[in-house]
């Protein structure tokens, strides 16, 4: 290893970002294994971004595992799967993870099932049209498997006028805690490798960069391996920053791109896909099924059994934690990573399609994480070197605090944010500046609302 | 399963943070800034000690005064006033009486902080405005400086220390006369080059010396390596902005380098300006006073760069030897403008045309 590379120089990245404590040892080298079905499953109808799905299904009504339960409600939406076969015990308003109950289909198991996918047909991929790909991706209901959830068909359109050339694979994975996208890579690369075709072919790329952080040596060399000889896909590493899998990170940081503010990726020629989703899509796309489960890293300090489990769409997060176990002290549960998940209410939430960890964080280390006190902001700056975007958080913070929120908006470009949580993580006052951002961001669109 | 269900607790992200606090940064300021103050002890004797125990006393008091008057829980723990304490000491000459100095923390504490509203609101740097105050009010006692390494100042207090409040200070003429010093003629290095008859002190001060704070001056103003290796250790920590004390070398070296070439014979060398007077504590421990410095990475450079060539051109053609503490201020006052100016570039917008298609 050279000076340059000892110091970091010459490794793709952005400027500013944070690093935080990884903690993923305990999860990066377990083999994905499956969790059991739980004896009934909670499937919401908005697991996406977009338009609720609509159901197609009434209760009482028995269903196999794989086959649609509800419709995609127009373009910006996707359908449903039955994640096990059973029967549906009803449609009605669950609790979710975002906290206000919302409509979803309830599917209680039969418990002699083998639960093997029945539904579905094969279909040759590379005598499809693009439009046929888009349309085929959309039967699958696959939607961003990192967490955005955004349907995957949408992305593969292009916007008349653009034209894509680079096809991104995100498999930074910067988010502490979690493992599944290195173990997708690990264990799914073929797959990986199909989906990436897939995509490639219905946007129209004639090449694919698979962006990874420098600390899944492993998971690159492995990649590297399996690369197709003809170059058209190749393997970025980038430094371990966060957040290096925000896209527009990652697009800054491989191809010096920047997408303009308020636009798509589109806009300057790249097509952003989680790993994770492109290697779903590479099994499920050639036999017309549906996305039913998906890979979750359940860690944390609170969990008994951690590790990479393959986990039915639905499962509510009771069932996983009395599956592995948990401690005591248990206080706290995160869907997602501990720098943007969400923290839950109820343990009857269920695992959803944007749902890529599960954290259980326990007494000790909550309050380790919790500012003992609210200081006034001493304007250290801290927050301004941190800031992906390059925002001026203390700036904002301050005219939150003013309620100024059209200033924010219109003068500091409050909508350029994206919650990472950089400037929280710094914050030396411990003020909660995303959260701020977010209820800002929040009472703008409100107010836009009710003025159309 | 007979586990019970955990109790839930519900956050908003980010769920991790591991940031130094506000009382942890200023309490490394408080232990940066020990190993200064011990030096101040050890060249100028129990003067010092007694001049920063009770400056420290008075700023702290003030804080927690006001603090009960507003009925507001006390920010005294936050050290941050300790800070301005220490800070306000090491600016003053080492003889100066203590009732002045207690004048000085009051006024910085109660002036430039408290009416502003307390921490994070100030826009000057409290220790500054106090030391301003002071220089304005006392202007004879302020530059009275008395010889370092004087020898018994480990049992013998420099008369001026007791002056009995709102009276005249005690001469110490006399005094340093009764010391026999070789060579000490009561001025600064930086007073000789000002108002030095003829003879340049850049010539007869030896800048190592001066560097390694050998020479008379405030109580902590003169070892200039002591305070870059306490600001080192800061800057490791990243509890002090490196790149503004950075800022103002160069602002202060480039002007101080320019005069210096245009006629060496009048002007001082650019390293005799670095070393002299208050430059390396108000570039280490002042100007980078997070709260009245600006936030932006550009402005963080203009601050510093602003300050470093007004600190050459007061010290030059000002009425006064030293000038960082003015200079300083005005950067202080000039900071929500240049903070204003130097917003940074947000991603994917454009204030000029992308370079890449």
């Amino acid at each position: 290893m050279g000076v340059m590379q000892l110091f970091g120089f010459g490794k793709a990245t952005f400027s500013h970002g944070i690093h935080p404590p990884e903690y993923k040892e305990t999860t990066d080298s377990e083999k994905i294994r499956r969790l059991s079905f739980a004896p009934e499953m909670v499937l919401p109808l908005a697991q996406h971004f977009g338009k609720p799905s609509v159901p197609i299904v009434h209760s009482g009504q028995e269903v196999v595992r794989g086959e649609p339960i509800a419709r995609a409600d127009g373009f910006m939406s996707v359908p449903l799967h039955a994640p096990a076969t059973g029967v549906i015990k009803k449609i009605g308003l669950m609790a979710t993870a975002r906290g206000p109950k919302a409509d979803a289909i309830v599917l209680k198991l039969h418990a002699g099932a083998s639960q093997e996918v029945l539904y579905g047909a094969p279909q040759d991929v590379d005598n499809l049209a693009p439009e046929e790909i888009v349309k085929a991706v959309q039967d699958t209901g696959m939607v961003g498997l990192g967490g955005a959830s955004f349907p995957t068909h949408v992305k593969m359109t292009v916007p008349k006028g653009q034209e894509v050339d680079t096809v991104m694979v995100n498999g930074c994975e910067c988010e502490p805690y979690l493992t599944t996208d290195h173990r997708v890579m690990m264990e799914y690369s073929m797959d990986l490798f199909a989906g990436i075709r897939i995509a490639m072919k219905a946007v129209g790329a004639e090449r694919a960069i698979i962006g990874v952080e420098d600390n899944k040596p492993d998971a690159i060399a492995a990649l590297r391996e399996a690369c197709p000889k003809d170059g058209t896909v190749t393997v970025g590493v980038m430094k371990t920053k966060y957040p290096q899998g925000a896209e527009k990170m990652m697009i800054k940081a491989l191809l010096h791109r920047e997408v303009p503010s308020g636009g798509y990726p589109s806009a300057v020629g790249v097509s952003v896909y989680n790993v994770a989703t492109l290697a779903q899509l590479g099994v499920l796309l050639p036999h017309s099924q549906g996305l039913i489960e998906r890979v979750v890293t359940i860690a944390g300090p609170g969990i008994k059994q951690p590790g990479n489990y393959l986990v039915a769409l639905g499962t509510p997060l009771r069932f996983v934690l009395e599956q592995l176990g948990f401690h005591g002290d248990a206080r706290q549960l995160i869907l997602g990573g501990p720098m943007m998940g969400v923290s839950v209410s109820s343990l009857d939430v269920p695992v959803t399609k944007g749902v890529s960890g599960i954290l259980v964080l326990t007494e000790e280390e909550k309050s380790a994480q919790i500012p003992k006190k609210v200081w006034p902001c001493i304007k250290c700056a801290k927050c301004v070197q941190a800031c992906p975007i390059h925002l001026n958080p203390a700036e904002l913070g301050m005219l939150a605090a003013k309620r100024q929120y059209e200033t924010m908006e219109k003068e500091f470009h409050l909508n350029d944010c994206f919650e990472c949580g950089c400037c929280s993580y710094v914050c030396p006052s411990g003020i909660p500046l995303v959260q701020y951002f977010r209820i800002a961001k929040a009472i703008n669109r409100e107010n836009r609302e009710r003025a159309a | 399963m007979a586990e019970k269900a955990p109790i839930i607790e519900l956050r908003t992200a980010p769920h991790v943070r591991r940031a130094p606090s506000v009382d942890q940064i200023m309490r490394n300021v408080v232990y940066a800034l020990l190993p200064v103050c011990a030096y101040a002890i050890y060249s100028f004797g129990i003067s010092a000690l007694a001049l920063i125990l009770v400056t420290v006393a008075v700023c702290a008091g003030t804080e927690q005064l006001f603090c009960r008057l507003s009925n507001k829980p006390t920010t005294v723990g936050d050290f941050s006033a300790v800070i301005t304490g220490m800070l306000l000491t090491l600016t003053l000459p080492p003889g100066f009486p203590l009732w002045m100095a207690a004048v000085a923390g009051f006024v910085g504490i109660a002036l430039a902080k408290v009416m502003f509203g307390g921490i994070g609101l100030n826009v000057f740097n409290p220790a500054l405005v106090g030391r301003a105050f002071v220089q304005a009010a006392f202007p004879v006692a302020i530059t009275t400086w008395t010889p370092a390494f004087a020898p018994g100042r480990f049992t013998e207090f420099i008369p001026s220390t007791w002056t009995f409040p709102f009276a005249e200070p005690i001469a110490v003429g006399q005094w340093v006369k009764d010391l026999a010093v070789d060579g000490f003629s009561g001025a600064t290095p930086l007073a000789l080059q000002k108002f030095g008859d003829g003879q340049v002190a850049h010539v007869t001060t030896n800048t190592t010396d001066l560097f390694m704070g050998m020479t008379a001056g405030s109580a902590g103003e003169t070892s200039a390596l002591l305070i870059l290796i306490c600001g080192a250790y800061l800057a490791v920590r990243r509890m002090m902005d490196w790149r503004i004390p950075a800022a103002m070398i160069v602002g202060t070296f480039v002007t101080a380098g320019i005069f210096f070439m245009v006629d060496p014979n009048t002007y001082p060398t650019p390293l005799f300006m670095l070393s002299a007077g208050g430059f390396m504590l108000g570039a280490t421990f002042m100007a980078s006073d997070m709260t009245a410095s600006p936030v932006t990475p550009a402005g963080v450079w203009v601050y510093g760069i602003l300050i470093g060539f007004l600190t050459v051109i007061i010290r030059l053609f000002g009425g006064l030897p030293e000038g960082v503490m003015y200079a300083i201020l005005f950067g202080n006052a000039a900071s929500p403008l240049i903070n204003a100016v130097t917003q940074p570039r947000v991603y994917g917008t454009r204030r000029k045309r992308k370079a890449e298609p």
